[in-house]
């Protein structure tokens, strides 16, 4: 039981992304409404977000922004920074992410008129007749 | 300048698409003709790029912004991804040609605006194939994925609901390529493929679990994109609903992509042998392949709609191209290649027949098929070369991909995969023949009512000719011509390009 | 159907979490991302760009043709938005669609606290893009400020209010062009002899030194970005609030 908590402890970055993303990912498969199957796709790109930028933390390090000491010269320890790498793809994922939620919800948008309904099983009767 | 070629074929098509929006009071016929004229530019840059590559006889590195990989991002463009290229660009073009009387009826007000996303469409996919790095090409992969959310949303009506489900399935897809992504970079710290592949050689990372998860979430994301079976059900519906022009434009081109990205990030970033020996799961693929071919022919036999029909044929080729791949032998994967550039302008040839078809009949369904020979018969020849292709049948290049996948899965005892291709070739003449009999003799058993004129004999009435506006007509006899072409020429193509791509050790 | 989803997951997700044991602690400083290709991002970037920021640095310079296409991502989203739902108010629907509520009477908080603010979140937008080099921000944060300012306006007035202001024409024309900008300050290096988006060739035109274009490279592209994230956002508010018609937002 010793060994079991600093384990979970000391991957705990990794354990909460998994279970956001498996959430996440049932609801864009599982349920009936067309909304709750969006915010499922939100939960599930935030969950890939946080897997990524969890990488980038080093212990210790501040924000990757240069430090300037005294008589302006920057402070180049690797160490002193996080990683700046998984910011800058989260950035264009986040950004990725936003386009496909708009697109997603203006689709949403035309199957409301079109059908008059966003729950799955109307929307496929609907298309039966 | 020559050796800018390699970013000109992504720049020009992105350039064309910003300048476009800004083109719409200079008129629909501006906007066509600046369509065009950026991609018979494209294709001309993709052409010297092979050029490049096939006179140096190695891959073509340009480093973006003057970094040195892997810290900058690099385009890597090698013989397999020079010929695919030129078959996106050549493709991008035909059916560019051919939208002059389509695109125009379905976008009546915002044509610009279609001929924007159409352009962004074949950036995503050219800077997919040409692209050296991980996170780029997921990148592009969503840029062609969310054009072909639009492209494919504006068939109105049924279509909201087929982008819809495609758009959650898509999205599903990216995300997974996008988890295994970062699965590799967690345990390699760099995101280059020549640098990864360095990397990836060494032991304790052949031997770890999280590598296999990261590679095995790449590849389901690929498949989710490919439609492979049995994670295909988005496309069918997707693509049989869409336009004329949208359905010849991504029917041919994304799928086949992915099918190229497979195969990168196979051979290239994990290498073959990691693969066959390191991954527990690879024997089964090719089970899944034959399934694909053998369910997607069958599905195909047993729909109404002329383009759904078509649909599922791409989803039994897709399972060809999958299976050879994962054979491991070099007959398998120079079949699997050669299938690409084949089955590309297969299906180009028949889904600009098949729009032809309604464009001028008006219908969906196999009575749009009445007495075509003799309404539309330049349309029907090409129709009849396009489903020889699909059969298999010489000169025409189907027969020689064919050729080499069942030589392939010989050589590697996969009988399964052997008859699942011959079972396909023969469901696939079943349906092509009986489609072609109801266009030569005018006979329907089971369709809606054709007009009754009180003789029973086999022929119809004469029927007026009535065949395809000339700017349909010249690119379906390009591509039809191509597959003929290609088919006579298959031993030259495999010399000069397919054969120096094949992976070492095979 | 929704069981057996159930159950294929939890057991996809015990197989990932138990295999995530092997990968590297939380905040490990010697894990491979953290060993690789970091140090020479940090250590490099301040004398190769003269930016502090070190993500902007990446963003916009090493990985700047990502940004590009990431820009050319939010151009896409709002056309693709403005593709599916535009269209002129005289159509019937299809479909019932429920009556949308009346706004009468005057706002004189709203509209006196937007007078307010709307100014500050502008001026405070362009300051967060300008300063990208030094703090956190950037082109893609700027813009969305800037953005946001017009979404408060047309909250609290009125959208055809705002589409007096900022019409949708010129909305449209600013998304093109500030991915255009960006495409183009890449095709200006390339015809100066060096390599897509290689910003050093603006040394020439601008008599500084290559670290120091570069830093002028990096801002010129993230005023193409702003300018493009700006329009996107309002573009998108147009489109979703109203239904396409143009008629009245939220």
């Amino acid at each position: 039981m010793d060994e079991l908590f600093p384990f979970i402890i000391a991957k705990y970055n990794y354990w909460a992304s998994l279970i956001l993303l498996f959430i996440g990912l049932y609801g864009m498969i599982a349920k009936n409404n067309l909304m709750k199957k969006i915010i499922g796709m939100i939960i599930f790109q935030t969950a890939i977000l946080l897997f990524y930028v969890s990488i980038g933390v080093k212990q210790g390090a501040s924000v990757p922004i240069l430090f300037f000491s005294e008589d302006h010269q920057p402070l180049l320890e690797a160490s002193a920074y996080a990683n700046p790498l998984p910011h800058v793809l989260m950035l264009t994922a986040i950004v990725v992410g936003v386009g496909t939620l708009g697109v997603a919800l203006a689709i949403l948008q035309k199957i409301q008129r079109v059908h008059g309904t966003i729950e799955e099983d109307e929307i496929l009767e609907d298309m039966r007749q | 300048m020559i050796d800018q070629a390699p970013v000109f074929i992504v720049i020009i098509p992105l350039l064309a698409a910003l300048l476009l929006v800004f083109a719409t009071p200079l008129g629909p016929r501006f906007a066509y003709g600046m369509l065009v004229t950026a991609l018979a530019a494209t294709l001309a840059a993709a052409l010297a790029t092979l050029n490049l590559v096939v006179a140096a006889n190695q891959a073509v590195h340009y480093r973006m912004g003057d970094w040195l990989p892997p810290h900058g991002i690099e385009l890597v463009i090698d013989h397999l991804s020079g010929v695919v290229l030129v078959l996106v660009a050549g493709c991008a073009l035909l059916t560019a040609i051919y939208s002059l009387r389509t695109a125009e009826q379905d976008n009546p007000d915002r044509l610009n605006q279609y001929y924007s996303l159409f352009a962004l469409l074949v950036t995503g996919l050219l800077g997919m194939v040409a692209s050296g790095d991980l996170f780029n090409l997921y990148v592009l992969l969503e840029i062609s994925a969310l054009s072909s959310y639009g492209l494919l949303a504006r068939g109105g009506g049924q279509a909201y609901y087929a982008t819809f489900k495609y758009l959650i399935v898509g999205t599903i897809g990216a995300c997974f390529y996008l988890l295994g992504v970062g699965y590799i970079y967690i345990m390699t710290g760099s995101l280059n493929m020549a640098d990864l592949a360095v990397i990836l050689s060494r032991p304790e990372l052949q031997e770890s679990v999280s590598v296999k998860i990261g590679f095995t979430l790449i590849i389901l994301g690929i498949w989710i994109k490919m439609a492979l079976f049995p994670l295909h059900a988005w496309l069918p519906n997707a693509y049989s609903k869409a336009g004329t022009t949208t359905a010849c434009l991504v029917a041919p081109l994304m799928t086949k992509v992915s099918v190229y990205i497979m195969l990168r990030m196979m051979f290239t970033v994990f290498s073959a042998d990691y693969i066959f020996n390191q991954i527990a799961w690879s024997e089964l693929v090719i089970y899944l392949a034959s399934a694909a071919a053998v369910v997607g022919m069958l599905a195909a036999l047993a729909q109404r709609d002329l383009r759904k029909m078509l649909t599922y044929i791409i989803v039994a080729e897709i399972g060809y191209m999958t299976g050879g791949a994962w054979l491991a032998n070099a007959a398998g994967f120079t079949g699997t290649t050669y299938h690409i550039l084949a089955d590309g302008l297969m299906t180009l040839c028949l889904f600009m027949a098949v729009g032809a078809i309604i464009y001028r009949t008006g219908e969906t369904t196999k009575a749009a098929m009445v007495g075509i020979f003799q309404k539309m018969p330049i349309t029907a020849v090409v129709l009849v070369i396009g489903a020889a292709s699909i059969i298999g049948v010489p000169p025409t290049c189907g027969f020689f991909s064919k050729w080499y996948l069942i030589q392939g899965a010989a050589q590697a005892g996969a009988w399964v995969f052997v008859a699942a291709l011959l079972i396909a070739s023969l469901v696939a003449a079943v349906i092509f023949f009986r489609l072609l009999e109801v266009a030569f003799f005018g006979d329907l058993d089971a369709a809606p009512a054709a007009p009754e004129d009180g003789h029973g004999q086999g022929h119809g009435p004469a029927v007026a000719r009535a065949e395809a506006p000339l700017s349909m007509l010249i690119p379906m006899m390009i591509s039809a011509a191509g597959l003929i072409v290609l088919g006579i020429y298959t031993r030259e193509v495999v010399s000069y390009f397919i054969s120096w791509s094949i992976p070492a050790g095979f | 159907m929704k069981q057996l989803t159930l159950i294929i997951l939890a057991a996809c997700a015990l197989i990932m979490l138990v295999a995530a044991s092997e990968l590297p602690d939380w905040a490990d400083p010697a894990s491979p991302a953290s060993s690789h290709l970091s140090p020479g991002f940090i250590e490099q970037a301040y004398e190769a760009t003269h930016t502090p920021n070190m993500v902007t640095a990446v963003l916009a310079d090493y990985r700047s043709y990502d940004t590009m296409f990431e820009t050319v991502v939010v151009f896409l989203a709002a056309l693709i938005i403005m593709i599916i739902l535009r269209r002129t108010p005289h159509r019937r629907f299809c479909k019932i669609l429920p009556q949308r509520p009346q706004r009468k009477g005057s706002d004189t908080v709203l509209k006196g606290a937007a007078q307010m603010i709307i100014p500050v979140m502008q001026i405070f937008a362009l300051y967060v893009l300008g300063h990208g080099h030094y703090s956190p921000g950037g082109g893609f944060q700027g813009g969305v400020i800037f953005g946001a300012s017009f979404i408060l306006l047309a909250l609290c007035y009125n959208l055809r209010f705002t589409l007096t202001r900022f019409r949708e024409r010129l909305v449209l024309l600013c998304c093109a062009g500030g991915a255009l900008l960006y495409a183009g300050i890449g095709a200006l290096c390339l015809s100066l002899g060096w390599n897509f988006l290689g910003y050093a060739a603006l040394a020439e035109i601008l008599g500084v030194s290559e670290a120091m274009a570069r830093s002028h490279g990096i801002l010129a592209v993230e005023v193409g970005v702003g300018i493009t994230v700006m329009a996107v956002m309002v573009s998108i508010y147009y489109d979703l609030a109203s239904g396409g018609d143009m008629y009245e937002g939220l």
